[in-house]
């Protein structure tokens, strides 16, 4: 099965790359997903701030300021994944230190 | 042809009723195996529907076998061999399943066929899918509810509870839910979901309600008697199982034409003494296996209530003791409060209100009912009539049943005439 993990939060921790490759839950989570080889693809996102959300309505193109879903919390990184099934995604959800303070949804691949 | 038995009942009767106990022993398992072999939860329960019905038409005339479980679960797979043949889709998964094309004519010794039931449940059961969803699941395919009679249990339509089940088991196929035991790491937290969802079941039917609805508690009981048998080494199981069973003894004296009756002033001599010493028993084999947990710790809290041969010679120390234990495994303010109740009872009613104070001052059971209902009953036994009858009263407004607002009626009155 193929999962996309999308990492969200608050932003109000927003560690730097540089500060998550030195966290210790970080480096934990990272080792143990290079353990399972289930790692397929995987991206950070810059902050929400950032972000366009394109809709398109009656063939009309909306581009709006902001994320898709005005919610307390914002997708910050996405990865996609590799795994025998979904208790093996959520393990490695689990481990994600995002998941600590926001969260982390899983979607099933639509292949 | 039938032929009708002139000296004994009629024939299908009996066949009928051969059928009817096949049906609630072997359905779950009959399902568990066909998902188990196939991946599909549709075809299977199909394929179990054809077979019940194929045993209605066949075991008339040729007997009811000897083993009814391994010729259901035969024609079962037979009839999913032939289905998985007849679409091209099919026959490329048909080609993957090996053990399909194992002599399907051959009826299989009971031992060449595992009990999946313990896989079936704990998918059923698992946390990525809703509440209701779970359960809805579980009478299902578990046992063998229909869907109308689940609609019915539950207060739902029919057409939307038959959506929840197929809403559910599309989650199941399309997010990758696995079919298996979880492994020992994931174990505990699992399991725990699969007792809150028997648990919950068990609920549902004990309260007040329909037929339907009120035979749940005996669907409860059933399946966890099969995870018993499945998990021999588990002591939560059989400490879920114990409580049922303690809580089903007393069932028959908690209301009275429509009004709670509380343990107190229950009839103790209707209790059924036979679910009640099983229920010991049951507490008695999880407790020595020493690993102790949430239902082993009500179980027992129940089992000094439902053993005590009169309301004033209850241990109500034991039970506090029981409480704080409770406490401290599965935190919540409901254990908190029924611990007050316990201290009041064994320490004195002063040392109870206390804490049933600090709890309303906390706001942590906020709208719930009970937190009035006992305070009002703590200050009832101080003879604090005025402050209960308020107590009373704010407890009225937050009763969600007739039966508890008659109950609750029925003591404010009693304080009005003294």
């Amino acid at each position: 099965m193929k999962y996309v993990l999308l990492i969200c939060d608050d932003e109000t921790a927003s560690p730097t790359n540089e500060e998550l490759e030195v966290d210790p839950v970080h480096r934990a989570w990272a080792a143990d997903l290079e353990r399972r080889g289930a790692k397929r693809g995987g991206l950070r996102l810059r902050p929400v701030v950032d972000a366009t959300t394109v809709r398109v309505r009656d063939g009309e193109t909306l581009v709006s300021d902001g994320p898709f879903a005005e919610t307390k919390d914002f997708v910050g990184g996405v990865l996609i994944l590799e795994c025998e099934d979904l208790d093996e995604a959520i393990a490695i959800a689990a481990g994600h230190p995002y998941a600590q303070w926001g969260g982390v949804e899983i979607r099933p691949v639509w292949e | 042809m039938t032929r009708p038995d002139p000296v004994t009942e009629p024939a299908d009767d009996r066949v009928r009723a051969a059928v009817d106990a096949a049906y609630r022993e072997e359905w779950g398992q009959v399902v568990a195996t066909l998902i188990g072999m196939t991946g599909d939860w549709d075809l299977a329960e199909d394929c179990a529907q054809d077979a019940f019905t194929a045993a209605l038409a066949t075991w008339p005339r040729d007997g009811v076998p000897r083993r009814p479980g391994a010729w259901l679960t035969t024609t079962a797979r037979n009839r999913a061999t032939d289905r998985l043949r007849r679409d091209a889709a099919g026959a490329a998964k048909l080609g993957q399943l090996a053990v399909l094309a194992r002599e399907p004519e051959e009826p299989p010794v009971p031992e060449e066929i595992p009990d999946e039931r313990l896989r079936l449940i704990f998918a059923c059961c698992h946390p990525a899918l809703s509440f209701p969803a779970r359960v809805a699941l579980t009478l299902r395919t578990l046992a063998g509810l229909t869907t109308a009679e689940i609609g019915r249990a539950f207060l739902a339509a029919e057409p939307a509870m038959a959506q929840r089940l197929v809403r559910a088991k599309r989650k199941i196929a399309e997010a990758g839910i696995p079919y298996r035991v979880p492994p020992a790491e994931l174990l505990p937290q699992r399991l725990a979901a699969v007792l809150a969802v028997l648990y919950l079941i068990f609920n549902e039917g004990y309260d007040e309600g329909p037929e339907e609805r009120r035979a749940l508690t005996a669907e409860a009981i059933r399946l966890t008697r099969v995870l018993v048998r499945l998990m021999p080494d588990e002591p939560e199981p059989r400490g879920l199982l114990a409580l049922m069973l303690l809580h089903e003894g007393r069932r028959a004296t908690r209301t009275d034409d429509g009004v709670l009756v509380t343990l107190e002033r229950q009839d103790r001599s209707r209790w059924d003494q036979g679910l009640i010493t099983e229920g010991v028993a049951t507490l008695d084999q999880a407790l020595a296996m020493r690993r102790t947990g949430p239902y082993q710790l009500q179980a027992a809290i129940a089992a000094c209530h439902a053993t005590a041969p009169e309301a004033a010679s209850t241990d109500w120390p034991q039970i506090a003791t029981l409480y704080a234990e409770l406490a401290k495994l599965a935190p919540s303010p409901v254990v908190d409060l029924n611990r007050a109740v316990a201290v009041a009872m064994a320490h004195g009613i002063p040392a109870g209100l206390a804490l049933v104070d600090e709890l309303d001052a906390s706001g942590r059971l906020a709208g719930y009912h009970l937190l009035p209902a006992t305070r009002a009953d703590l200050l009832r036994r101080l003879g604090r009539d005025a402050d209960a009858a308020a107590a009373y009263r704010t407890a009225l407004e937050l009763a969600p049943t007739d039966a508890e607002r008659r109950y609750l009626e029925a003591r404010l009155a009693e304080i009005a005439r003294r």
